[in-house]
């Protein structure tokens, strides 16, 4: 996996971020070139979720900066200083990142067809026909052809997950954030999403991916970044960072994947 | 020496174990039951007796009100009333609730300060209060505030008894309204609104496509029971001298002193009313109760007396 392209999509400087007096994130650095794919490790509470939500906005953000695409997401520069945008230009730029959830959050009342075009018809207005076609290629890549009439209840949750990852890729995104995609799953349906996921970083989709599965990041991963209190503790390639960790809290929390 | 020849047939065929079965169980007798049984025919036939016995229910004369002119007016009037303060209800109810929930601080506190004071006041004196407004404002204007005046209105030829009823049950019911919808709003999972976001939506788009429809589920069947309780609500505009149901058959009452027979006149139609809207929202419950497990219970199923299934249906195996 060689990294042709060198723009970064993302760039994360001294990202800060408290809930109450709990400091969750203390200036996180990270910049994530166009086609590569970079897992997020750490133990639970490390801010790895947390950083991955500031990224497009769902989190507010209290220092530092995040540019998307060279964008801020949530800020215009007007006179050298960042001037917070409306909501709705806010929601505009949100586009651009696609984003996967834990609990998938499907969108029950539609079946999987509506759900893979709200995006594209409502928010973007594409023609419907075209989006129609797009979703049903999309489907097939993930596994799911001639499902677009079911609704989510009706599918399992390894198949809803890959339904949500169309979803995103229907919009698509020059970002794709997945927030711990697996650990809603039962074991036996993580297989099926994490190998979507593989072809995805193969075919050079830029991603994120914060997970606890460590034997995806040594597949898929062209980076690793290891996290805890807030901080990012080491980075490297899958083989120096899962295999040859530096830092004692890096090589404690592998330690349990043993 | 005898217990191992049986354990070992009874290993080979469960289905001739030895020894007492539950299938052959004698059920439990319930002696109780037959003496409330007892009780209530005898309360019931009690009832009956009065009912065609006591002349001064007066069934002539409700039989011939039943259907008089005045009181099907006054009918008419008490359904337009209901209809017309449920939807200024559900209106401002949804109006409320999005303020209630918006990020605007001051908006908050304005429908919050609403519904506080229209939910703690009883609805009678609400009534009572905009009959009467214009001993506390004797005209209304329109115009720039504080500045000048284009249209001023006496305020008593504009409320009119109508206005006023429409006035208090309509706010009224909003501040309720406001809550049932607020209720439904926050059913909805957080994580719906964020995927709505994450894939661009406005947040006035996330509440139309999303959040609204899943939240009707929760919002449509107490509102249902908001249009029955308002019906009955309406019969509070007598007060302010309204010509509703009641309001009609106190009138002709205070002419006859056919006060009873009136009364139940007016209790008949309430009845027929309230009967056909519970008929309607059952079937509403229903439909938005598709796909979830839970039941609920029909109309006339209070009427139903019939023993409980004793086996649950789990156990009609394929091989039983």
């Amino acid at each position: 996996m060689t990294i042709t392209a060198t723009r970064p999509v993302l760039e994360a400087r001294n990202v800060r971020k408290s809930f109450g007096h709990v400091e969750v994130l203390k200036g996180i650095d990270l910049e994530v070139r166009t086609g590569e794919t970079v897992v997020v490790l750490g133990p639970s509470g490390s801010g790895k979720s947390t950083f991955l939500r500031c990224i497009n906005l769902l989190e507010s953000v209290d220092g530092g900066r995040i540019l998307v695409d060279g964008n801020d997401v949530g800020y215009e520069v007007v006179d050298e200083r960042l001037h917070e945008l409306h909501p709705n230009e806010v929601a505009r730029r949100r586009r651009d990142i696609g984003m996967v959830f834990q609990q998938f959050n499907l969108f029950p009342h539609m079946t999987v067809l509506e759900n893979i075009i709200e995006g594209p018809v409502g928010v973007r207005g594409e023609k419907k026909q075209v989006a129609i076609e797009r979703a049903k290629r999309l489907l097939e890549q993930v596994g799911l052809a001639h499902r677009e009439d079911s609704y989510p209840r009706q599918l399992s949750g390894g198949q809803q997950q890959r339904v949500a990852i169309a979803r995103a890729l229907a919009m698509e995104p020059k970002l794709m954030l997945f927030d711990e995609p697996t650990s809603a799953l039962d074991p036996e349906l993580v297989g099926e999403v994490l190998k979507t996921m593989e072809e995805l970083a193969n075919e050079g989709l830029t991603m994120v991916v914060v997970t606890h599965e460590i034997s995806f990041a040594r597949e898929a991963a062209d980076r690793v970044v290891f996290m805890d209190g807030g901080v990012i503790v080491e980075q490297g390639t899958p083989d120096q960072v899962i295999d040859n960790p530096q830092h004692e809290r890096t090589r404690a929390f592998l330690a349990r994947f043993l | 020496m005898t217990a191992h020849p049986v354990q070992n047939e009874a290993s080979a065929r469960p289905a001739a174990a030895p020894g007492p079965d539950i299938s052959e169980a004698r059920r439990r007798r319930h002696p109780g039951r037959w003496v409330a049984a007892l009780v209530v025919a005898v309360l019931l036939a009690q009832l009956v007796n009065m009912l065609v016995t006591n002349e001064n229910f007066g069934w002539s004369v409700v039989a011939q009100w039943l259907t008089a002119e005045s009181i099907m007016r006054g009918l008419g009037v008490t359904l337009l009333l209901t209809v017309i303060a449920m939807v200024i209800g559900i209106v401002l109810g949804v109006l409320l609730a999005v303020c209630r929930i918006s990020g605007n601080p001051l908006l908050r506190s304005v429908a919050g300060g609403y519904i506080w004071f229209f939910r703690g006041t009883p609805t009678l004196v609400q009534l009572i209060f905009f009959y009467n407004l214009s001993a506390l404002l004797p005209t209304i204007s329109f115009g720039i505030p504080f500045g000048p005046e284009f249209i001023t209105l006496n305020t008593n030829s504009i409320i009119t008894p109508m206005l006023a009823a429409i006035l208090g049950l309509g706010l009224n019911e909003g501040a309720y309204m406001a809550e049932i919808v607020r209720g439904g709003l926050l059913s909805v999972d957080s994580g719906q609104r964020e995927a709505g976001a994450a894939i661009g939506m406005t947040n006035a788009r996330i509440m139309r496509r999303i959040v609204l429809p899943q939240a009707m589920r929760f919002i449509v069947p107490p509102t249902g029971n908001q249009v029955i309780s308002m019906v009955k609500a309406t019969a509070l505009v007598s007060v302010i001298a309204l010509s509703d149901l009641l309001y009609t058959a106190q009138a002709i009452y205070n002419r006859t002193f056919e006060t009873i027979p009136m009364l139940i006149v007016a209790c008949i139609w309430y009845l027929i009313v309230t009967s056909i809207l519970y008929v309607a929202q059952s079937f509403i419950e229903r439909h938005y109760n598709r796909g979830s497990r839970h039941q609920t219970t029909g109309f006339l199923d209070f009427l139903k007396i019939r023993p409980r299934a004793s086996l649950p249906a789990v156990m009609e195996g394929p091989t039983g």
